[in-house]
């Protein structure tokens, strides 16, 4: 490689002026964050694991219901599910939530699918959710439809939209910007080290833009900002400093108490703390807010399996209402997950990968008080390939009239670019 | 594109090192594969054997409980139990952590780093984890088990070893699979099949998601399962009781047949599924979109998948086809280190010693390594499904993922050794010739040694296989 002893000076030309100031690195330019594209607000949570609808939302009025599910608890009795409607009733797990049932503000639409059928792989049944397309081929396109959506709207920032969460998401993935976060995440650097790191990871692009998000997201950009001419008056000092002779040992802050606090942060992760910092991005720019529960795979003992992933569901919602208080009354929450699963429990008290499953809405921009959907009913020849609940909508036809009715996307963008080869049919009339 | 030793050691190694000098070539890496795992026995980690032993003891004593019919005397005796329970948890838990500074030190230390490296591959290619206290601390032991002396025979071997380990059987819900019409089911009404480890055996583990297989074979591969259990001692157990009786077809062929249940059928299939064809291409996939890019040169792949082809899936020698291949040695920085080939490779730079402070206090092994894991999106034997852990470089370079790293080497070198070396010679011998001009100065115009040598961790250079 030429030029690794390249003199200071020429380097810090080059960098400046070429480099860094076409990145537009958060360090050199300020951020600025525009006026959102509108006031509602949306949450999106993926339930990974395939989410078994026919228990959390429970068909009592359906005669074969108690067949395939013996042992089953029924509505009304002790530590029974939640009778809804007379015909549905809620599984006790998420029972805490009966309040906003009744106020309005939760409902469900059972039913439901992707367009996936079949092999029934978590995996490519959760790229196909994420992607919103309709077929497996498809999967493999490298973006999400929430991020298709943002592409449509014109005035997002990264502000707008938080996925938040360790991991990170195909249905946030895409040229859109979105910022990728989480509650116990932290640089806890310094400004000049930032801006030697800054130039360090210059040539690789994946490292840069996420190091500029983080620096950004981690509110260190303020701090961090200087102008071009700052900077080189900075590196120049560096230069006079001499950093050529033995490097001195750090000062400074303990590092084995930074790594305590880090284990700290790291252990108080959970739903509340997701909850209460997507509530607190809402309430300020932020518009779309993104993240995913894990642990629906009930294949077995599923009265005991289920139990911690409802209550994960149930603690964020909560905590979504609570955090945004005035808010929740514009926010819509959907909650959709890979597939559903068998009809039947199976041999081991629980169930196996099926095909229709249920959507969960809420906040106070839908109509809730009501379960949506054609139900098919459970009788065998009903069932698909005998086995499953026939999906007998599309979910993605929900998710797109509900960012219709919040966002006044148009049909054609939602049909062709968002989801595509998507009917939207009828309007189900979930957004008040 | 040929052998180069800084590659052999950052790709498929566990990093350089300043003591251990890199491999001379491919025939001595798999030279070293293949001979005695030093590793392993210079830092132990207990096989499966020393849980299976404290499950059993832990059920043994809840068995003596359950038929007292004095209350008070029942109920002192669960509080005993109880008390003997969390006791015995705590101390294994403590223990648990000291493995995971072993298997890190086994990277630091080792002459044969892609031993290491195939471990966490396959460890990761048959994903499991526990849903239970005692389980959830016997997946580095099972790994000792089923992994490690699998690693260079035939993949069917592996394959049966993982389909008949109590962790995977105890994961996938097979122990309590049972076929429709089994002895067991007759006997006792409910009761039935789990489709779970017999899906996840085909998509996963031999054939690949796109594979030619059918809901129905699916089905059928979960009956011919049915009888893979575990016996009261918590070790591997094959009843026939619980088999689905008769024949069971997958794929075409047709398994079993009259009178009891044999294991010999179901190990039939594994023996089928792990040298099918289609296994071979996935297999081989998977070797090269782990080791040398997201998305490796079909050539590569081609190579690797007719030599498994050929040999039958014979390991060492699918491994020399992947390391002889000319598109393994591509000069340009590859993939995105995980985080525990990063924590890994960073402990090996440094050499640090085995009895180094934070070797002997658990407390702050915690801190070192499970918690920064957790934080960089690899939470320590956990992985997120069966599937294992993501491939692509943007599932580990994501803005929260990245800050865990930086934060980390800024602050654990310092933890870990008393003096921290010149970051500058520090560079030269992590990333070699990948230094470039920018990260040159870099390092040399940090602040202070903390700094410098968290800049080498951050680089790119480094952060990249």
């Amino acid at each position: 490689m030429a030029g690794k002893t390249l003199d200071r000076r020429k380097f810090l030309t080059r960098s400046l002026l070429l480099g860094c100031s076409a990145a537009a690195s958060p360090l050199w330019t300020p951020v600025s964050f525009a006026a959102a594209p509108w006031d509602a607000r949306m949450v999106v949570i993926i339930l990974r694991g395939a989410m078994d609808g026919l228990d959390v939302v429970q068909p009592w009025g359906d005669p074969a219901f108690a067949q395939l599910r013996p042992g089953a608890p029924r509505p009304g009795t002790e530590g029974g599910p939640k009778d809804l409607d007379g015909y549905f009733a809620l599984h006790p797990g998420l029972a805490r939530l009966m309040p906003l049932w009744r106020a309005g503000e939760l409902g469900f639409v059972h039913a439901v699918s992707t367009p996936y059928r079949d092999k029934r792989s978590h995996f490519t049944g959760q790229d196909i959710l994420e992607a919103g397309v309709a077929d497996e081929a498809a999967s493999v396109r490298s973006d999400g439809w929430l991020n298709r959506m943002l592409q449509q709207v014109p005035g997002v920032t990264a502000e707008t939209t938080y996925a938040i969460g360790r991991g990170d998401m195909l249905l946030t993935r895409g040229t859109a910007p979105v910022s990728d976060w989480s509650p116990d995440a932290s640089l806890g650097i310094d400004a000049s080290a930032l801006r030697r790191m800054d130039v360090m990871m210059h040539e690789d692009p994946l490292f840069r833009d996420n190091l500029g998000e983080a620096i950004v997201l981690s509110g260190l950009a303020d701090s961090a900002a200087l102008s071009v001419g700052d900077m080189a008056g900075d590196m120049a000092g560096d230069m006079a400093g001499g950093m050529t002779g033995d490097m001195a040992m750090s000062g400074g802050a303990s590092p084995r108490r930074e790594l305590k606090e880090m284990a700290a942060a790291a252990r108080n992760s959970g739903v509340a703390q997701i909850a209460a910092f997507a509530a607190e991005k809402l309430r300020g720019d932020a518009r779309i807010a993104s993240f995913s529960l894990n642990g629906w795979d009930t294949h077995a003992s599923q009265e005991r399996t289920i139990a911690a992933p409802l209550e994960r569901l149930e603690s964020v919602i909560l905590g979504l209402k609570e955090g945004l208080g005035p808010i929740w009354g514009k926010t819509g929450v959907i909650a959709m997950t890979e597939f559903g699963r068998t009809a039947a429990t199976n041999g081991t008290g629980g169930t196996d990968h099926g095909t229709g499953g249920a959507m969960l809405l809420a906040g106070g921009a839908l109509r809730g008080g009501k379960v949506y959907g054609d139900w098919p009913g459970l009788a065998e020849e009903a069932l698909y390939v005998r086995r499953d609940l026939m999906p007998t909508r599309d979910v993605r036809a929900h998710a797109a009239w509900i960012m219709r009715g919040l966002f006044g996307l148009s049909i054609p963008d939602l049909e062709a670019a968002i989801f595509p080869g998507l009917e939207m049919g009828s309007e189900p009339g979930l957004v008040l | 594109m040929a052998f180069d030793p800084l590659l052999a050691d950052i790709r498929f190694g566990c990093g350089r090192s300043p003591v251990i000098a890199p491999p001379s070539g491919v025939e001595e890496m798999l030279t070293r594969l293949t001979g005695p795992d030093a590793a392993a026995a210079q830092f132990p980690v207990p096989g499966y054997d020393m849980l299976s032993a404290k499950q059993a003891e832990f059920a043994r004593q809840r068995r003596e409980i359950k038929p007292v019919k004095d209350k008070a005397r029942r109920d002192k005796m669960q509080a005993a139990y109880r008390e003997m329970y969390m006791r015995e948890i705590k101390e294994l838990r403590r223990e648990h952590r000291l493995w995971l500074w072993n298997q890190m030190m086994r990277r630091a230390h080792t002459e044969d780093g892609l031993r290491e490296r195939l471990v966490a591959f396959w460890a990761d290619h048959f994903a499991a984890s526990g849903k239970n206290a005692v389980f959830n601390l016997s997946v580095a032991p099972s790994h000792e088990d089923t992994i490690r002396p699998h690693l260079t025979g035939r993949f069917a071997d592996l394959v049966k070893a993982v389909m008949t380990q109590p962790l995977m059987l105890h994961f996938l819900d097979q122990t309590t699979s049972r076929g429709p019409n089994s002895q067991m089911a007759q006997k006792k009404k409910g009761g039935g099949l789990n489709e779970n480890l017999a899906r996840e055996l085909m998509e996963l583990h031999t054939l690949g998601v796109d594979g030619p297989y059918t809901q129905a074979d699916v089905r059928e591969l979960a009956e011919l399962l049915a009888g893979l259990s575990i016996g009261a001692d918590f070790s591997f157990l094959f009843r026939p009781a619980l088999a689905e009786p008769g024949a069971e077809t997958v794929l075409g062929r047709s398994y079993g047949g009259p009178g009891e249940a044999r294991l010999e059928d179901v190990l039939q299939v594994l023996d089928d599924l792990a040298t099918h064809p289609v296994t071979a291409r996935h297999i081989a996939r998977k070797l090269a979109v782990h080791f040398v890019a997201d998305t490796p040169d079909p050539a590569l792949v081609d190579h690797v998948a007719a030599r498994f082809e050929e040999t039958g899936g014979q390991l060492d020698a699918v491994y020399g086809a992947l390391l002889e291949h000319p598109a393994a040695w591509d000069p340009a920085p590859g993939n995105v280190k995980r985080p525990l080939d990063f924590i890994g490779s960073a402990l090996r730079l440094f050499a640090v010693p085995p009895d180094s402070r934070a070797g002997r206090q658990p407390g702050i092994q915690g801190d070192l390594l499970r918690a920064p894991l957790m934080l960089m999106g690899q939470p320590w034997d956990e992985p997120p499904g069966p599937e294992g852990w993501p491939e692509e470089d943007e599932a580990w370079v994501s803005p929260q993922r990245l800050a865990a790293r930086v934060r980390w080497a800024w602050t654990a070198p310092s933890v870990l050794m008393e003096d921290l070396p010149d970051p500058r010679a520090l560079l030269t011998l992590a990333v070699g010739d990948r230094v470039d001009e920018a990260l040159d100065f870099a390092v040399k115009a940090a602040a202070d040694r903390t700094e410098g040598v968290a800049l080498v961790l951050c680089s790119p250079a480094f952060q990249r296989m």
